[in-house]
């Protein structure tokens, strides 16, 4: 499948800022499962931008305008020729051991209620690990409701888990949480979606992967309930959201913010 | 030097003049209100000293009225009051304890040694006679503050930050003493030259440490244009408008020829030290004395601004 | 299971506790003759003055302390005992030997962990003790620092129980305090003491700062072709340790920067100066890792710097101590430093470590709850002082809250046995008495490892208490090292 991404994301300021830094995760990688065509990540012409690559190998854009600004637009455009792979993740890097994604964060912390939700997913379920990974997305999935609004890039697995409610991101987190509960190292993907037209859910979109032994890594997309598909573009992963987030950023003045995103992932063999 | 150790260098000594200048105001309303006359006006000038103090809006949400009692208390030692002596004192501290080593320690142990010695004081104390002792006390140890960072420290930058702060607070104060007698103290313009006249007159020139000054300058009895003169126009006097336009315009002089550097605060506080410096008091009071320290006023915050642009942020 | 009982023939007596000055006025030990004497000559209320003057010193150069969670002064001092700790040359050229060597090992131990972790290949160490450690930072796995070095400054706590016995009880290889206590301790006694201080020839302590500047001048970034711009940071002035912050900034003639003063631009760290942006080499950093850079740790902070991480990456910036040296001070890993030294170093430890029981190992975790009342059980995380157990010390209830924190997280907790810490002579309200001590000597390691001859020696100032930490009451002591 080929899809193709326009992505734009514009902070206006109320007053001028004196200075901003932005971490950007925002180029996807050629893995086995997906070509990359084309891609450009526009920054603004203010700014100056340094590249890494961030410790799990993803690339990281540091973004740096250091004269008064009062907007800063990124605009992300690319063609991805994908192929369906069922699930199984042919992530490019792999610089740590899988036991390495049974470590906590803040944002994935354990509670009651986790341990609770976990411990209710491993005695449902008596086949084997890749079944219980799953039986544990459906059990995230049906106690929490998708909803826009209710939670933000802070709110923490378990806020989202007694919230009952979240987006992809809060899905992501509470399926990681429970995972690593249970002996199953997971971690948190950022990328997009193809979705068909009228359907509803999230083009700029994040899902989980956990290890199972004897096939590796697996993606779950909790949000729709699927392994991910050709329809799935991966772009970044880490521990969770903070380490995979597309735009992480800090600034200097600049009082309030308003945030404008627009993104459309299009089938382009679907236009011709 | 760090942005924000020059930043709280000025602070410092910004405090350290604010709680000076306070101990004086209310050492002389004090003394006001015990003259017989006033007592007629009914307390005003309790109700002046919290508007010449800028603590007017603070002062009537925790107060119904401008009393003694609980004007002293919400000046000199209410921790509610971000501008009392107290909270002054203590933050001037807390200011000097983030840049301890760019202080002398002179400066340091008189500060720290100070803000000790305030907190044993009890408010109680204040009450009946000790409140002229606690007001000496205050103005004594600011002093003894002021001498220690002009006997102590190095003239680099670090002193000059520290001598805009204080300048910059000075001229801020001077104005609005001057400003209240005539709107507060005295709205009925005739009265001017009657006996309560006089003795306000006489008060204002004792708060700015000026009444020897003012009869070794002029030689002649206090007249308001006179006194206006002396708290505008005249170098001499180390508390007078022109004086703290001076010492800004000084130090940041001093400060371009140690960096190399001049920025608009220099054009600004050059400008207004001129206006002053050539100006003459006719033109004050034919402009209005209470437009022209309003005006005063404004441009002294605009250019306390605009050093913090060029050096404090 | 290593042993942690007590020696055979002991049992039944405590052992018996050794006095640095020697308690019997016959057997008086060679180094604290002169001591003994001068304390002969001195009457008690010139004491007691000498002790007045020492506070109102501290108090008014503003040396103070604060404490977590505990309510009353925020600007406490620690109190400071008169009478000095002295150590002989020879036994202090047997801990110097021994620190460079336990620094070495624990250096090149961090630099294993971020680099190709042989340790775990070889078996000695189990990999999630090493990549599941909340004191481990992913974010340096493959990161070169300059020079190989992690652990610019260490504070070694140790502790003596015999003659010629001394234990290490703990690493601290993060941002170990208490070197300003060394400094200025030394000053007040030459003050307050100068007879007593001219009786004996004392080993010099006062170049510390220079060697520190030195050492952290040696380890400029990758990228820094010309004298490198060396910066104190601190958390601020809310930090406990806030005065040494300020102070080693001032002794070494270098600016002390809080998060705020710094930025990240083009990956090149810069402070915010009077004149224009500055750039930064080196950062002495006195903050958690944690904190350090909004972007990478935790992003609820305040007191970091954003893109720091990038800039130290990318080789224009070298913070001192490294990011993620902690794994080398956990208690969990503790165990682990004498097999480090022969597998890094090859070489046999020259100071021991205090046999310790790790609670996740079942067998270990069973012989430390049966035995609660003889052993003191630590936190594999707490410092402090806190979140610990003393065994002989301690109630019935006490243990009991203990044995149920252990079963539920037997992972977070270590035990070792009660140790019979070394007293010496301290001035209490009781006179002259032996009061329990340990030692934290400090040491600096850039292009040479460097042990500045001297310590931090805390007291336990009731009697009988074992429990050194300022936090918890504790005092301090100058620490003299004899010349031969």
């Amino acid at each position: 499948m080929r899809i193709h991404i326009e992505h734009e994301t514009t902070y206006s300021y109320d007053e001028p800022v004196s200075y901003s830094i932005q971490a950007l995760r925002m180029r996807p990688l050629d893995t086995r499962g997906q070509r990359i065509v084309n891609w450009s990540v526009e920054t603004p012409q203010h700014a100056s931008v340094r590249e890494q690559r961030d410790v799990y190998g993803n690339v990281l854009q540091m973004l740096y305008v250091e004269r008064p600004h009062t907007e800063i637009k990124l605009r992300v455009s690319g063609d991805v020729e994908t192929t369906e792979l069922c699930g199984v993740v042919a992530s490019p890097i792999e610089r740590f051991p899988p036991r390495f994604y049974l470590r906590r964060t803040l944002l994935t912390e354990t509670n009651d209620a986790l341990n609770e939700l976990a411990e209710a997913a491993r005695e449902a379920c008596d086949g084997t690990p890749l079944d219980l990974a799953h039986s544990l997305m459906h059990r995230v999935r049906d106690q929490l409701d998708y909803m826009i609004g209710e939670t933000d890039a802070t709110t923490t697995a378990a806020q989202a888990l007694a919230n009952g409610s979240g987006v992809c991101q809060d899905h992501a987190h509470v399926f990681i949480a429970a995972a690593r509960e249970l002996g199953i190292p997971a971690r948190y993907v950022s990328g997009y979606l193809w979705i068909e037209a009228g359907e509803q859910g999230e083009a700029a979109h994040a899902w989980a992967e956990a290890f199972v032994e004897d096939l590796g890594w697996v993606g779950f997309d909790v949000a729709n309930r699927i392994c991910p598909t050709e329809a799935h573009l991966r772009v970044a992963s880490g521990l969770d959201y903070l380490e995979a987030a597309p735009i992480r950023g800090l600034r200097r003045g600049g009082g309030q913010e308003t945030l404008d995103v627009r993104v459309q992932v299009a089938e382009t063999g679907a236009q011709q | 030097m760090l942005s924000r150790t020059a930043d709280s260098l000025y602070w410092v000594a910004r405090y350290m003049e604010r709680a000076e200048n306070l101990a004086r105001i209310l050492s002389v309303t004090d003394r006001l209100s015990l003259m017989p006359t006033i007592g007629e006006t009914g307390g005003n000038e309790w109700h002046s000293t919290v508007v010449v103090s800028d603590c007017e809006e603070g002062y009537y949400e925790k107060y119904d009225e401008a009393t003694a009692e609980h004007v002293i208390s919400y000046l000199a030692f209410d921790p509610d009051n971000p501008s009392s002596i107290r909270s002054c004192i203590e933050a001037a501290r807390r200011n000097a304890r983030s840049v301890r080593t760019a202080l002398t320690s002179e400066q340091w142990e008189c500060l720290n040694t100070t803000w000790l010695e305030l907190t044993r004081i009890k408010e109680s104390r204040l009450r009946g006679g000790g409140l002229h002792g606690f007001l000496d006390w205050v103005k004594e140890r600011t002093l003894m503050f002021h001498g220690c960072t002009v006997a102590t420290m190095l003239r680099r930058d670090s002193f000059h930050f520290m001598q805009l702060g204080t300048f910059i607070e000075r001229g801020d104060n001077t104005a609005r003493i001057l400003d209240v007698k005539y709107h507060v103290l005295l709205p009925d313009h005739a009265e001017i030259g009657g006996g309560i006249d006089y003795y306000q007159w006489a008060a204002i020139l004792r708060a700015v440490s000026g009444y020897r000054g003012y009869h070794a300058l002029y030689k002649e009895g206090i007249k308001p244009w006179l006194v206006a003169d002396f708290l505008i126009m005249r170098e001499e006097m180390p508390r007078s408008l022109l004086a703290c336009a001076a010492k800004i315009k000084d130090c940041l002089d001093d400060l371009a020829e140690e960096y190399g550097q001049r920025h608009e605060s220099h054009r600004m506080a050059g400008r207004r030290y001129s206006q002053l410096r050539f100006g003459k008091v006719d033109d004050v009071f034919g402009q209005g004395l209470h437009d022209f320290l309003e005006q005063f006023i404004d441009q002294n915050n605009k250019l306390g601004a605009e050093i913090a642009r060029s050096y404090l942020m | 299971m290593p042993d942690v009982r007590p020696e055979a023939g002991s049992e039944a007596a405590p052992a018996a506790i050794f006095d640095e000055m020697g308690l019997d006025d016959q057997e008086v030990r060679r180094a604290y003759l002169g001591l003994r004497d001068w304390l002969k000559e001195t009457p008690a209320d010139i004491l007691a003055l000498r002790r007045e003057e020492a506070e109102t010193f501290f108090r008014r150069i503003g040396i103070t302390f604060a404490v977590y969670g505990e309510g009353g002064d925020p600007e406490r001092i620690i109190p400071f005992d008169i009478i000095p700790r002295i150590l002989e040359a020879a036994e202090w050229r047997h801990i110097t030997a021994g620190l460079t060597q336990r620094v070495r090992a624990l250096n090149a131990f961090i630099c294993d962990v971020y680099g190709a972790q042989d340790i775990v290949r070889a078996g000695l160490m189990p990999a999630d003790q090493i990549i599941l450690n909340d004191t481990y930072r992913h974010q340096m796995q493959g990161v070169a620092v300059p020079n190989g070095i992690y652990t610019h400054i260490s504070g070694i706590d140790m502790v003596r129980v015999g003659a010629d016995e001394f234990y290490v009880l703990e690493d601290n290889v993060r941002t170990p305090s208490g070197v300003s206590y060394m400094l200025e301790n030394r000053e007040i006694t030459m003050r307050l003491f100068p007879d007593l201080f001219s009786r004996h020839a004392v080993e010099p302590v006062d170049h510390y700062c220079d060697e520190l500047l030195k050492t952290l001048s040696s380890v400029p970034p990758r990228h820094c072709d010309h004298e490198p711009t060396v910066v104190v940071m601190t958390p601020g002035i809310y930090n406990s340790a806030y005065y040494e912050h300020s102070f080693l900034a001032d002794q070494m003639g270098v600016e002390l920067v809080e998060g705020p003063d710094l930025y990240v631009k083009d990956d090149i760290v810069y402070m915010r100066t009077t004149q224009g942006p500055k750039r930064v080499d080196v950062i002495y950093r006195r903050v958690d890792d944690e904190f350090l850079d909004p972007l990478a740790f935790r992003a609820d902070t305040a007191l970091g710097v954003a893109g720091l991480m990038n800039a130290y990456r990318a080789g224009n910036v070298n913070l001192a101590n490294a990011v993620g040296a902690g794994i080398a001070d956990d208690k969990s890993t503790y165990t682990f430093v004498p097999q480090m030294i022969e597998f890094y170093l090859g070489e046999k430890p020259i100071l021991n470590n205090v046999p310790t029981l790790r609670c996740s190992i079942a067998d270990e975790c069973k012989y430390v709850l049966e035995n609660l009342n003889e052993l003191v059980v630590k936190e594999t995380h707490g410092s402090g002082g806190y979140g610990m157990l003393i065994g002989p010390k301690s109630t019935q209830a006490e243990r009991e809250v203990f044995a149920s924190l252990i079963k539920a997280a037997p992972d977070k907790y270590i035990a070792q046995p009660t140790l019979a810490l070394s007293t010496c002579p301290t001035f209490v309200d009781e006179g002259i008495a032996p009061r329990h001590v340990d030692l934290r000597p400090f040491v600096l390691a850039g292009k040479n490892i460097r042990v500045v001859p001297g310590g931090l020696t805390r007291v336990a100032l009731s009697e009988g208490s074992l429990v050194v930490n300022s936090s918890q009451g504790g005092g301090t002591k100058d620490t003299w090292v004899l010349k031969d």
